[in-house]
């Protein structure tokens, strides 16, 4: 399986942890990730302020997969729902399209819609399959509780990222208890994580933060998984400073899923980048039960 | 005479700009850090930090970047051979012009004994080298203006560049090939040089001269006899050991045989001598400007590589860290990497702000920095192009002189906010990298810009607040739905019965108590109320800026009004709304 991947812009400095664990998981996987020099940002960022420059930045990145005909991964949800939200216009809109391509033709590109953009979650669960994966663990975790937080542009709105129930979501649930450890049900699973409102509106976003952990810790997880760049910076950075400033009663550290899958399928915390994360993951390595060897 | 004149004068403007510009080092701020630091504890940090650094094993660490980074450029070589090899050429071909034909008075005669600039292998080199530099600016020029790499732009000040070197260079070749065929040249050396020699041996010399020299005469002309040409080569026995053939210039060469029709005229004006006007003119006049153009970065690169090699943005000293941000003004070269690599680079096509390119952030930032009066307008510009940053670092990582440019855009950033201006950029997710940086910024002045712009674009929420308010029987504005972007989405909202569905799964509602009061008009209401085209109440209501883009409310909407949609081209309509009001 070959793919162009979208590293997402904060990952290379504010979150080196998500760049080594999932080029870690890719290469044990078997997935060869293509990296483009010319990718840009996918334009979620500036959708508030200019709709159009927002669907020109991931167009682009779809047209230039499209030249390298590859199909576009990505590990990052707000990356993920603009690249599904654009391509979905790119087909839709014949007009927008028009412009579009034309401003892209500038520099010898355009898209037509031949590539498929994937979330590195669909790629496992669809294309690659829990049951294989399942075979690959070697070590799994026992007796670990795990709040699984999807992230909302994996899964609204449905009708253009298609990717699982929006309402009542399991693939990442199953991904996660592949590994052995369990997933609690909790109140506010689906709600977004606050990130969006970070640096705007700090008070709400903390607001918003704040009531996930409580449910998440309330429904007795040990940790949060999460699947999204900025859902992790929220959950993890954002979380630092909230123990900080708010409560430190609701400290429930987040590990993101290519660490946590990472190290079932035996690769070392280190190349995982567990160190990195500032609300400490440490402890998680005491909930592996290493298989015996037979 | 002249020339020492010109030379002097040249040498004197050099060095005034030269201190000029390194005082400026020390004067200048970027960024509110800096502004209580004043010039003299700049410049005692400054000699502390080098001695200090100097003294201490960072020597290893300087040394190597100097040998990879400056000599060897290999950070340009990783990213672009190309590019790579049209600077070896300009700089390898012009350092050794400048030692060796520029010095030749001084440097050349000290390492070779025998060096006569007419004689191999000095003649050859010197236009071996000459065609290095002509190479490399044949590759600047292709890549500039032939090759148009997107984003690449393209300055006066590099425009500048190229004019200056290409004059220096062809006016040296065409003097060489003029001074070649000078019959005047010619009769000065024989009176010069020949002691005993009758009018045969003479002619024959200067048959041999035209024949293998180049010379065009008036007297005489080829083809010659075998017998005349040997006995000139005899006569020319006494100008041997200081001319080499002249083909050995082969530039120059080339030169006097496009130029040989004229060349008799050409003698008649001295050609020769007014292109060596030219040609020294044209360097002294490169040396002069200097400190004021591009070539300036020949030596601040290598300061800034060599600076931020060694320092550390936690520990070094801040007087340091503001010297080395002006200093790193003057390294930047206008190359345009960091525009190329810049991962917002992209926007610049759909909003055509030029200062969302890092490479021509620069220029905007040195205007600030003299403290020169700019436009409100312009500010504005600057201020948005600043922000409009991911803040990824690909600009930083890609800089071939090495300069912290993440570090420079953060600073600059912030010290524009206290210009009173407000930033509709502010309210998008690109503000999370300044939350996530909030603890390392002043806790009084963070939330002001934010509460600035959010007052600018929604107002004080006055309107909403008059409970007894009297709708107006006619409607706002119909042309404004139809600028919303995409039709299909943003005509849903006409669907809308207001159930209250859309507000009841919005997590921001959920969170308060007294929803209406803190954001406003719930997402029902802002549907409602957009259907009614009442767009005084639309644009007031926080709740467009307190919106996540979740999608809950779309996603549980019954009669499909694409909500959350919505709500983002009504925010799209309501900054430029809040842009036209502000410019007006």
């Amino acid at each position: 399986m070959k793919f162009a991947l979208l590293r997402c812009c904060p990952t290379p400095t504010v979150l080196k942890q998500y760049e080594l664990s999932s080029n870690a998981v890719l290469q044990k996987l078997g997935i060869e990730a293509v990296d483009i020099k010319e990718f840009n940002c996918c334009g979620y960022p500036i959708k508030n302020f200019n709709f159009k420059a927002y669907v020109l930045a991931s167009a682009r990145n779809l047209a230039l997969s499209e030249r390298e005909n590859l199909n576009l991964l990505t590990v990052c949800n707000c990356c993920y729902g603009s690249l599904k939200h654009v391509d979905h216009l790119m087909k839709d809109e014949t007009s927008l399209r028009k412009e579009i391509n034309s401003t892209l033709e500038k520099e010898g590109l355009q898209y037509e819609g031949d590539i498929e953009p994937k979330h590195f979650l669909q790629v496992l669960y669809d294309d690659i399959g829990i049951e294989t994966i399942q075979d690959m663990v070697v070590n799994t975790f026992d007796g670990l509780k795990i709040a699984t937080h999807y992230g909302c542009h994996l899964l609204r709105p449905r009708e253009i990222v298609q990717f699982d129930n929006p309402f009542s979501p399991t693939k990442l649930d199953q991904l996660v208890e592949v590994t052995g450890a369990k997933s609690v049900d909790w109140l506010t699973k689906l709600e977004c994580c606050g990130s969006p409102l970070w640096g705007v509106n700090d008070e709400l976003s903390l607001d918003l933060t704040e009531n996930k952990l409580k449910n998440a810790k309330q429904a007795g997880a040990d940790y949060l998984c999460v699947v999204c760049t900025y859902c992790q910076l929220q959950f993890d950075r954002v979380q630092h400073i909230l123990l900080s400033q708010r409560s430190p009663e609701y400290q429930l550290p987040s590990i993101l899923y290519t660490q946590l899958l990472g190290l079932s399928l035996g690769i070392d915390g280190e190349t995982l980048g567990l160190a990195e994360n500032q609300v400490s993951i440490s402890e998680i390595e005491g909930f592996l039960l290493h298989k015996e060897a037979s | 005479m002249f020339y020492y004149y010109a030379l002097y004068i040249s040498l004197a403007i050099f060095g005034i700009g030269l201190i000029y510009k390194v005082s400026t080092w020390f004067r200048y701020t970027i960024g509110t850090d800096a502004e209580d630091i004043s010039t003299s504890a700049r410049v005692l940090a400054a000699l502390k930090g080098i001695i200090l650094t100097l003294l201490s094993s960072k020597i290893l660490t300087l040394l190597k970047v100097f040998v990879l980074d400056v000599l060897l450029q290999i950070k340009v070589l990783r990213q672009d051979f190309l590019k790579w090899a049209m600077h070896m050429c300009i700089y390898l071909g012009f350092m050794l012009l400048l030692l060796f034909h520029a010095l030749d008075n001084i440097i050349t005669p000290a390492l070779f004994e025998d060096y006569y600039s007419s004689v191999n292998p000095f003649l050859f080199l010197r236009d071996l080298f000459g065609v290095v530099i002509v190479l490399g600016v044949a590759i600047a020029v292709y890549r500039r203006f032939i090759l148009k790499v997107p984003r690449h732009i393209t300055s006066a000040m590099d425009i500048y560049a190229i004019i200056i070197l290409a004059i220096i260079m062809i006016s040296g070749f065409l003097h060489k090939g003029t001074k070649i065929t000078s019959y005047t040249r010619y009769q000065d050396m024989v009176e010069e040089y020949t002691i005993e020699a009758d009018e045969d041996e003479l002619r024959t010399l200067e048959s041999y001269w035209v024949a293998k020299f180049g010379v065009v005469s008036p007297n005489l002309k080829g083809p010659f006899d075998a017998e005349t040409l040997e006995l000139g080569e005899e006569a020319h026995d006494a100008c041997v050991d200081c001319h080499s053939r002249p083909q050995w210039g082969f530039t120059s060469y080339a030169a006097a045989k496009i130029t040989k029709p004229m060349a008799l005229g050409l003698d008649k004006v001295d050609a020769s001598t007014i292109l060596w006007y030219i040609h020294f003119l044209a360097c002294f006049l490169g040396l002069a400007y200097l400190p004021f153009s591009k070539f300036f970065h020949m030596f601040t690169s290598p300061l800034s590589l060599l600076a931020n090699a060694v320092m550390d943005p936690e520990k070094s000293d801040p007087a340091n860290i503001a010297t080395r941000q002006v200093l790193e003004l003057d390294a930047c070269m206008h190359c345009g990497t960091c525009s190329v690599q810049c991962r917002v680079g992209v926007i610049f096509q759909q909003i055509p702000n030029f200062n969302i390119l890092p490479s021509e952030k620069i220029p905007s930032i040195k205007k600030l920095a003299r403290g020169k009066k700019i436009s409100a307008q312009e500010i504005r510009d600057i201020q948005e192009g600043m922000y409009l940053c991911t803040n990824c670092y690909n600009c930083t990582v890609a800089c071939p002189a090495g300069i912290n440019l993440q570090d420079l855009w953060f600073n600059v950033r912030e010290s524009l906010f206290q210009k009173g201006i407000p930033e509709f950029l502010m309210l998008s997710p690109l503000s999370v990298y300044r939350g996530l940086m909030k603890e390392t910024l002043d806790q009084a002045n963070y939330p002001i810009p934010i509460n600035r712009t959010l007052e600018s674009v929604a107002g004080n929420g006055d309107l909403l607040a008059l409970q007894d308010r009297t709708l107006p029987l006619e409607p706002g504005d119909y042309s404004l739905l139809s600028s919303l972007n995409l039709a299909v989405q943003s005509s849903t909202f006409s669907h809308c019965f207001s159930c209250v569905t859309c507000s009841n799964a919005c997590p921001v509602v959920s969170n308060y108590s007294n929803p209406q009061e803190v954001v406003g008009l719930l997402p029902h209401q802002i549907m409602h109320a957009t259907g009614m085209r009442l767009w005084d109440l639309v644009f007031s209501a926080k709740m467009l800026w307190d919106c996540l883009g979740c999608y809950q409310c779309q996603e549980h909407c019954p009669q499909g009004v694409c909500v959350a949609d919505v709500l983002y081209e009504l925010k799209n309509v309501a900054i430029t709304r809040a842009i036209e009001k502000m410019s007006t």
